[in-house]
């Protein structure tokens, strides 16, 4: 029994440094000097130097696209879960025909392959002179963030406890009152948990922004580390830093709300 | 949605009032999804029996019927698209969920710091796809990257892996299973915990070996989630596009090219939107009859019902 466990705890260490191992060794590059980036490479880094993210920073405006990744991505969430929790409550809890539909559609929105929708959208945003700015790249993303929100919330609404609305309601209280002074205050953590894999997604996203941007004013982290380029060679040591930059504020949020994420993943996971 | 919530005989003037909020409240959110999702798709489908390619704008934009679709039929770039597309699925969506299953039992046994690793695990999921591509891209990068140092410490001769048709693969399988195993462990890991352990121990003090014990309780039982894994994943699976553009760019040549990146291309370097539109519709058309034949499978409205 004893050994069987500890067998147990050495295959799951392995994994886990597996997962870890190519993390630390982009972090590791992106603090070593070029020329040494590609020299008989070792666990224990000689010598750490900053230079590529002042690089990245000072010479490349990389501040740029982390500030239209937060834009897009902030707003789609506040959107997506503003809109998304008015129709997931209406789903979970009013009485009304076409509950049933609606859910159905919303999954069946949820399983559109982005690359079916591209094109469409790239003549509507062009025509509506929409191309290249922020309303432009959060309207495509609300068609994901939207059935993911509704999705998520209607599961969370309908665990959450019916009697005090009841009792609300019984005694006078409308609709909107009880939705607004017992719902919310209740459901706030299955926003938040929704509001956190809705901003990863979109933090995320890479297709439609490298579709729907064209120029490095408008372009979103993911589209700005893909599209890296040096003069004569990969700049490999300033690729490696922004995409530790486009980690940090998802590894601060996995840090901070593992136990929502988790539990958000497995309620309703839409998609990977 | 089920006779459970029969409403209870209320005012019928009430009732009405409920219907009506009940709509104000869902329909801003499907008008949304409406416009940017299902207005595109139809677009699309229009689109596709259209000879319409930005850049020969003299042409116009006439209606060729099924032409475009039968130009797919016979385009050996097509095909092999969807062959990469194929293996490409097989590949990772059989080791994610093998690496996935031995991640949850792993982590389900796991008493101390069980948090700690999760949060751990969770990681490369939770990354960009495009920061998993580039730092795999890195690690493979030939002559010097780590993967070819650690081949030739081992005495194997590494090939030029992006520039080899078959050794392209291995980045590409790679990062696709370092960064989604996570996503599987974590959904077989609920399932899991699902299970009542007092049937474990029940066959246990009856004599079954913990191999016995697997396949004939935890795997049986752990089958929803499996499945469920498994359908999303392999819906990714055929979308993949991120991994695949950053990585090696459908190269060497187009022999890693699946077919969300030649739709791609198609549309937006080639500029030809008719024929691309028509590849979109197969796209469209493959993943939703998958999703389809999947629920039926797992037996009618599964899903649905997960909701209650």
């Amino acid at each position: 029994m004893r050994r069987r466990a500890w067998g147990w705890t050495a295959v799951t260490a392995a994994l886990v440094a597996a997962l870890l191992g190519p993390l630390y060794w982009a972090v590791l590059s992106s603090l070593t000097p070029e020329p040494r980036l590609f020299a008989a490479p070792g666990l224990v880094p000689r010598a750490l130097v900053l230079t590529h993210y002042r690089a990245l920073f000072e010479d490349h405006d990389f501040w740029v696209p982390v500030a239209n990744s937060l834009i897009v991505a902030g707003t789609t969430t506040v959107v997506s879960v503003v809109l998304g929790a008015l129709c997931a409550y209406a789903t979970a809890r009013l009485r009304f025909r076409g509950k049933a539909p609606i859910l159905a559609f919303v999954l069946a929105v949820s399983m559109f392959p982005q690359i079916a929708i591209v094109s469409p959208l790239y003549m509507v945003l062009r025509a509506a002179g929409l191309l290249n700015t922020y309303p432009g790249l959060v309207l495509p993303y609300l068609s994901f963030a939207m059935p993911l929100t509704i999705w998520l919330l209607d599961g969370y609404f309908r665990q959450l406890p019916l009697d005090l609305e009841e009792a609300a309601l019984v005694d006078g209280a409308g609709r909107l009152r009880t939705l607004k002074e017992i719902v919310l205050p209740l459901a706030w953590p299955g926003l938040a948990t929704t509001a956190i894999l809705t901003f990863l997604y979109s933090w995320n996203e890479f297709l439609f922004a490298l579709s729907f941007t064209l120029g490095p004013e408008r372009y979103t982290v993911p589209v700005a580390i893909a599209l890296f380029r040096g003069q004569y060679q990969v700049p490999w040591g300033q690729i490696l830093a922004g995409a530790v930059v486009a980690t940090v504020p998802v590894a601060a949020v996995v840090m901070v709300a593992q136990r929502r994420i988790t539990a958000g993943l497995t309620s309703g996971a839409v998609k990977g | 949605m089920s006779p459970a919530s029969a409403p209870p005989p209320a005012p019928a003037s009430w009732r009405r009032h409920e219907a009506r909020l009940a709509w104000a409240f869902v329909l801003p959110a499907l008008g949304l999804v409406a416009t940017v999702a299902v207005f595109p798709i139809a677009w699309t489908v229009w689109e596709s029996l259209h000879l319409h390619d930005l850049r020969m704008p003299w042409l116009g934009r006439p209606f060729v019927g099924v032409a475009n679709y039968v130009e797919a039929a016979g385009d050996r770039r097509l095909w092999s698209a969807v062959g990469h597309t194929g293996l490409f699925a097989v590949l990772t969506v059989s080791l994610e969920l093998t690496g996935g299953l031995v991640l949850a039992l792993g982590l389900d046994r796991l008493r101390r710091a069980a948090g700690l690793v999760r949060t751990a695990v969770l990681l490369p999921w939770a990354l960009p796809t495009v920061v998993a591509a580039l730092i795999w891209r890195f690690i493979f990068e030939s002559p010097a990257g780590l993967a070819t140092a650690m081949a030739t410490r081992a005495g194997l001769e590494a090939p030029t892996w992006f520039a080899d048709a078959v050794a392209a693969w291995v980045p590409l399988v790679l990062a696709d299973v370092w960064k989604t195993t996570p996503f599987v462990a974590i959904l077989l890991l609920a399932g899991l915990q699902a299970i009542d352990p007092a049937l474990s121990e029940a066959a246990a003090v009856d004599g079954a070996g913990p191999w016995r014990r697997f396949t004939g309780i935890t795997l049986p039982l752990l089958r929803p989630a499996l499945l469920v894994a498994c359908l999303f994943r392999t819906l990714d699976a055929l979308r993949v596009f991120d991994l695949v553009y950053v990585m090696t760019g459908g190269g060497p040549g187009t022999a890693t090219e699946p077919i969300a990146l030649y739709t791609f291309s198609t549309l937006l370097q080639n500029l030809r939107f008719g024929f691309g539109a028509a590849l979109s519709v197969l796209v469209f058309v493959a993943a939703f009859g998958l999703a389809s034949l999947a629920i039926r499978v797992m037996g009618g409205d599964a899903f649905l019902e997960r909701r209650s």
